[in-house]
């Protein structure tokens, strides 16, 4: 029989029974609408996850100071901080793929000024931070060379601070104090929202490294230094780079462990999205299930439907129909119906997770694979629970069909 | 026509286990029918009729003995290859009509035509228009069978029967639904059918139907018991008059 006229008769024995098919669709749009909403809301948080890293900076690589392992004790990481300013010096010198560097200096404190005071992060960097952080000043400027050189006591903060420091006037120009060191704000600087672990990056003072050290720190060694390439592809590059000129810096013989670490973005990156992958899948798992019993509900239709139609079975054969036409007509109703309810599902796991999107602020994203992948299991659906029933059908002996009241 | 019969048994036995017995429903049967013919099988329930049938439409197979049909060697065949001889060689009218509901009158005719594996007919449309005309049924063709009446619902499956062109009409109880004027109008048709030459194995336990054939066969526990011309043939179209005249009266 021809592939047209299968499914025409597919279509007509599905449109007989109307509420019946509907039904039995129903649990498929169902299955089909979940697995959708559910890797919608995965991969958008994927998609979220991604761009707040992104944010961290572009192309970044961090390098901390390492692990002290004093008599097979160790210490654990930043226990045994070799990092020096020289360090910085030697790795711009030396580097021929490093786009940007910078040391940054942690002196945690209160700040005073404005309306009141602020417990807030206090990091000393250089001129470069700005590139690697991808991070620039909405108002005023950011502190330039002779600052640097000259220990000059000025700062740059962060939204957070500038709202609730300043929240009717404009910081720029003014004093705060630091430990009550007194700096002078010449810049305000962009919002950058949370970090993917959720802390606040806009909570921060910014100020020259070396007045921090002197004025602030008071200690010889650094605890981080940010380095950025100019493109995603030095990064690996760089990295090896970056390790060997501070092995040698370090003066560390072959057998001896780095007493640094090197990490960059997409390490970082990498185990994030691997994270809500997992999730994802775990997600679309779960819905699956459904999209499991909606198959069942077909095969039991089918069957029903095998039953209550074993008299045209039975005329189909006596006039000529082979087995294999009568098992195809079957699969072809039981594919069609998971196929129409695969598409309604699409259609309604769209709308589900624009809704659910709009109502919980989540990011949702529908992608071409996932639709596709839907279309495609509901299809194997149909013929996997239709086999069955159809297998069935295929089987019967004639004369008993035609019998049958 | 060749002279090559359309149905040649020989020594028919089929036997079914019905659990630890056997029962033995066909003990021997030799039957030949030649083209054109138009045979009566009759027989009680239980003689055998029933399962020579099944064997004759190619749906049983026999336990032993041979059977050709329309030249063909037709017992040892697979089930698919049993399908193609029903499709190609036999039209079945059964006493049921056995018309899928909610498919139109034409579509039902097109049928067998959409399972022919020969690929050769093409305008099946036309050939199952063709077909309704032939029983004159062809201002119905797109009634649902729930919307004719039985005799009409009859002439379909008639006309489901001849569209292949069969070798053979094989028709099982065909008015054992029908009452009698509608049987007789059916008769009347399977009459005119034969005519034109087109052979006819009708089984019925009535013998007033069996006048209306031109042989009778007989079955009793399997085995014939008898197998003779119709002495005095009825021809349903006088018969018609005749029940016309009597509704007039009335």
């Amino acid at each position: 029989m021809r592939a047209l006229v299968l499914i025409k008769v597919a279509w007509q024995s599905i449109l007989k029974n109307t509420m019946r098919t509907l039904l039995t669709m129903l649990g498929i749009i169902i299955g089909v609408g979940a697995v959708i909403v559910m890797v919608a809301v995965g991969q958008g948080a994927q998609a979220r996850i991604k761009e707040q890293i992104q944010n961290l900076g572009t192309n970044m690589i961090v390098l901390t100071a390492g692990a002290s392992n004093q008599g097979g004790v160790n210490q654990g990481a930043a226990s045994f901080n070799r990092l020096t300013v020289e360090n910085v010096d030697t790795l711009r010198r030396e580097s021929t793929l490093l786009a940007a560097i910078s040391p940054v200096i942690f002196a945690p404190g209160q700040v005073i000024g404005g309306i009141g005071n602020w417990r807030t992060h206090v990091n000393g960097v250089s001129t470069d931070y700005p590139i690697i952080r991808d991070w620039a000043v909405s108002s005023g400027s950011f502190f330039d060379a002779s600052d640097l050189r000259t220990l000059r006591k000025v700062a740059v903060i962060g939204q957070t601070l500038a709202t609730n420091l300043f929240p009717d006037s404009d910081p720029i120009g003014q004093e705060i104090q630091i430990r009550s060191v007194p700096f002078k704000i010449i810049g305000v600087l962009a919002a950058k929202g949370q970090t993917a672990g959720g802390e606040d990056q806009d909570d921060v003072v910014l100020a020259p490294y070396t007045t921090v050290k002197n004025r602030l720190a008071g200690r010889q060694f650094i605890p981080q230094i940010l380095v950025s390439t100019s493109r995603p592809e030095d990064l690996p590059a760089a990295q090896a780079e970056i390790k060997a000129i501070m092995r040698e810096a370090h003066r560390l013989a072959s057998w001896e462990a780095d007493d640094f670490t090197v990490r960059n973005q997409t390490d970082l990156a990498e185990t994030a999205e691997s994270t809500t992958e997992v999730m994802t899948m775990l997600l679309a798992a779960i819905a699956s299930i459904s999209l499991l019993v909606g198959g069942i509900g077909i095969m039991n239709i089918m069957l029903v439907s095998v039953t209550e139609r074993t008299r045209e079975i039975g005329i189909r054969l006596s006039i000529g129909a082979h087995g294999s036409d009568v098992m195809t007509q079957f699969l072809v109703e039981s594919t069609v119906m998971s196929l129409m309810g695969g598409a309604i599902g699409i259609l309604a796991g769209f709308a589900g997770a624009r809704i659910l999107g709009h109502f919980t602020g989540w990011s949702t994203v529908v992608s071409v694979p996932t639709v596709l992948g839907a279309l495609a299991f509901s299809a194997s659906v149909g013929i996997f629970f239709g086999f069955y029933p159809a297998r069935k059908a295929a089987s019967l002996n004639p004369i008993d069909a035609l019998r049958y009241e | 026509m060749s002279s090559q019969p359309v149905i040649h048994t020989q020594h028919l036995v089929k036997v079914y286990a019905m659990g630890a017995n056997q029962v033995r429903a066909l003990r021997g049967i030799d039957l030949s029918v030649a083209p054109g013919e138009f045979v009566a099988v009759m027989g009680a329930s239980g003689s055998g009729k029933s399962t020579l049938m099944n064997i004759l439409g190619c749906l049983d197979v026999p336990t032993e003995g041979s059977y050709d049909l329309d030249g063909e060697r037709v017992n040892g065949l697979g089930r698919n290859a049993l399908a193609d001889i029903r499709n190609r060689k036999i039209g079945f009218v059964f006493q049921g009509f056995n018309l899928l509901s909610r498919t139109s009158a034409v579509e039902n005719v097109e049928l067998p035509l959409l399972y022919d594996r020969s690929g050769k007919r093409l305008e099946t449309r036309r050939l199952a228009l063709a077909a309704l005309d032939r029983v004159g049924l062809s201002d119905r063709g797109h009634h649902m069978p729930n919307e004719l009446s039985g005799g009409q619902q009859q002439r379909v499956a008639i006309a489901r029967a001849l569209v292949t062109q069969p070798a053979l009409l094989l028709a099982d109880e065909p008015t054992g639904n029908l009452d009698t004027r509608t049987s007789v109008e059916v008769l009347s048709l399977f009459q005119q059918l034969n005519d034109q030459g087109i052979t006819i194995v009708l089984v019925t336990h009535e013998r007033d139907i069996s006048a209306y054939t031109k042989r009778i066969v007989e079955l009793r526990d399997g085995h014939v018991i008898r197998d003779v011309p119709v002495a005095e043939r009825r021809l349903a179209s006088d018969d018609l008059q005749a029940l016309d005249a009597v509704g007039e009266v009335v």
